[in-house]
């Protein structure tokens, strides 16, 4: 009892520890941003406004004057932390809204996208691991390693591209692009298929490269664990292979696919650009693409502090998963 | 060495990987002999077929796709080497002074490391090439600034097992500088697994430059891979090579530095052959 209580406190102190240090990631990241709009061409207020000339003179002033451009670098850095903290981050003249309206009202579609990608490459690049390592050498192993090598190489945006060629282009099974068919007025269930019919290129794009990773970790980590002592203490005990696999081996060989995961959550980001803006999906992967064609600096800025963020937020996750799933992990 | 070349070229993947990145390189080195007019010259129709009068035919201005993909290898190497170079030295910089001293110098480097970890990197590519105007230069600073951490991470854990060996400590006794210690006698001895982490990270590097240029921040006076597929991608109902042909180079060139990377890997540590 006494035992169990301490486990939750030390818990507990982890969790909170792991807080405080995704809070000082995240103030990192806003001074990061601040440097990064030092370096950009032109002072500070004018990268704020968007592209040159889309915003008043009177906004540029109540800018300068807002994050005090006329005063030492260190007084700007606070004023800027300050703003983002209280959320500000700034007004997007191409969109004519705020940046942080514009990015929550993208997050919905992103959030779906990276979920539906994170748990199918997940799901099947363990399967596809566990199935190769069971039989190593086997040609259902040699098939799975190199269809897993060959994923590992290919650009995203060309998966898109040639999985739109074959499946909607050729087949016509899937739409090419899109979130939902607007002009069909879905409601309902309807909708729901709609939007699912149109996640499933996508999704399946996005997770190609991470499948082939959780795939290769999988069969390696499987094979490590298979030459442990305790297998042979599992094996002598008269349990069968499958057995083994199963109860045993697969609890200790899943780690490194979480600890993988983790890595995965920034990444996901990053590939949502690409995805996005390949199958026009309507996300925050898509609105950092068409800032980038507006030059809108800011708003492309906003996306990136977001999604640092969002990235911290899933770590915290994965480390809690962690400790559940390894208790020795535990506090230090 | 020889033996290190009989491990490896036992090692039929490898050694496919190797004669692939050859033909590329060869390739890249060919291509101005081969296509000595520029690759962005119109010298057709738009949307020739392949095999008709260009090897790959034509894009949507007309121009030849096999000058394209030639002309593409040498940036796409160029920039995959270049950036893993300056990768490789800024990680193996910053991992070797955290191995080296420890301590609080340690402590620092490494949360700047893992802070590098966290943030989406390739967000922070676009936003670097997007604020550095787009260029060879911005290009390879960007794709260093987001591969260095694991090359550090390798080089402090290289450092930190070397730093109290007796031959260091006699090379201290001796009256060696720190910086003599940490880059004559150190680091020969943890390289290889620098090397072939960055043999590897040529081809993220690749990943990298293609997913930027497809995207539009390539630089404008360069032919690349990237840039060509995002120039055909409008096209694709009507002409489907324009598209093709430059993603399979890719996949060609990623594949065999991948090969050939784990091969390397495999030959310097036989034990783990078999993982």
């Amino acid at each position: 009892m006494g035992q169990s209580l301490s486990l939750a406190k030390s818990r507990f102190h982890y969790i909170l520890r792991r807080v405080i240090q995704g809070l000082l990631v995240v103030l990192a990241i806003v001074i990061l941003s601040f440097l990064l709009l030092q370096l950009a061409p032109g002072d500070a207020a004018e990268v704020l406004a968007g592209e040159a000339g889309a915003a008043t003179p009177e906004y540029m002033d109540q800018l300068r004057r807002k994050f005090g451009l006329d005063k030492p670098p260190y007084v700007q850095l606070l004023a800027y932390v300050q703003n983002v903290i209280t959320l500000d981050i700034g007004y997007s003249f191409r969109h004519n809204m705020p940046v942080l309206n514009l990015i929550l009202g993208r997050l919905g579609p992103t959030l779906l996208l990276m979920g539906t990608a994170f748990v199918l490459s997940t799901g099947s690049g363990m399967l596809l691991g566990l199935l190769a390592s069971m039989r190593v050498n086997s040609w259902r192993d040699n098939l799975i390693s190199i269809l897993a090598l060959v994923a590992y190489a290919t650009p995203l945006f060309w998966v898109g591209l040639m999985l739109i060629l074959l499946f909607s282009i050729r087949l016509d099974w899937f739409p090419t692009s899109g979130m939902e068919t607007v002009a069909a007025f879905y409601e309902g269930w309807n909708r729901v298929v709609d939007i699912a019919y149109h996640l499933v290129l996508p999704a399946i794009t996005m997770s190609l490269f991470y499948l082939a990773i959780y795939t290769r970790l999988m069969r390696a980590s499987m094979l490590e664990q298979a030459s442990m002592d305790y297998v042979t203490a599992a094996r002598a005990k008269g349990l069968t292979e499958r057995q083994i696999a199963f109860k045993h081996i697969l609890r200790n060989a899943v780690l490194p696919v979480v600890t993988m995961a983790g890595v995965q959550a920034g990444s996901l980001v990053g590939g949502s650009v690409i995805v996005e803006s390949v199958f026009a999906w309507p996300g925050l992967g898509l609105l950092a693409f068409e800032s980038l064609f507006a030059r809108d600096l800011n708003l492309l800025l906003g996306i990136f502090i977001f999604s640092a963020v969002l990235v911290v937020v899933m770590n915290l996750i994965v480390d809690l998963v962690y400790t559940i799933l390894d208790p020795r992990i535990q506090v230090r | 060495m020889m033996d290190l070349w009989w491990r490896f070229s036992r090692n039929g993947a490898a050694l496919l990987g190797l004669f692939i990145l050859l033909g590329v390189i060869g390739l890249a080195l060919a291509a101005p002999l081969l296509y000595p007019e520029s690759p962005f010259r119109v010298v057709g129709k738009p949307f020739l077929a392949p095999f008709s009068d260009y090897l790959f035919g034509t894009d949507v201005l007309g121009r030849d796709i096999a000058a394209g993909i030639a002309h593409g290898a040498r940036t796409s190497l160029l920039i995959g080497f270049l950036a893993t170079v300056v990768a490789v030295c800024v990680g193996t910089l910053i991992g070797g002074f955290a191995g080296y001293y420890g301590g609080w110098i340690d402590d620092a480097l490494m949360r700047l490391t893992e802070f590098f970890q966290t943030i989406p990197s390739f967000i922070f590519a676009i936003l670097l090439v997007a604020i550095l105007t787009p260029s060879i230069k911005s290009i390879i600073i960007a794709i260093a600034a987001v591969t260095w951490p694991p090359i550090a991470r390798l080089a402090r854990g290289g450092f930190l097992a070397t730093r109290h060996r007796e031959f260091i400590q006699a090379c201290v006794c001796l009256g060696m500088s720190n910086l003599r210690v940490m880059f004559r006698h150190i680091l020969p001895n943890c390289v290889s697994p620098i090397i072939v982490t960055g043999s590897l990270m040529v081809a993220t590097a690749i990943l990298i430059e293609s997913a930027l240029s497809f995207l539009g921040l390539g630089d404008p006076n360069i032919m690349s891979w990237g840039f060509m597929i995002g120039a055909g991608r409008s096209f694709l109902r009507t002409a489907w090579w324009v598209c093709t042909i430059p993603g399979l180079a890719i996949l060609l060139t990623v594949l065999a530095i991948n090969l050939l990377g784990e091969g390397l890997n495999d030959a310097l540590n036989p034990r783990l052959r078999n993982l």
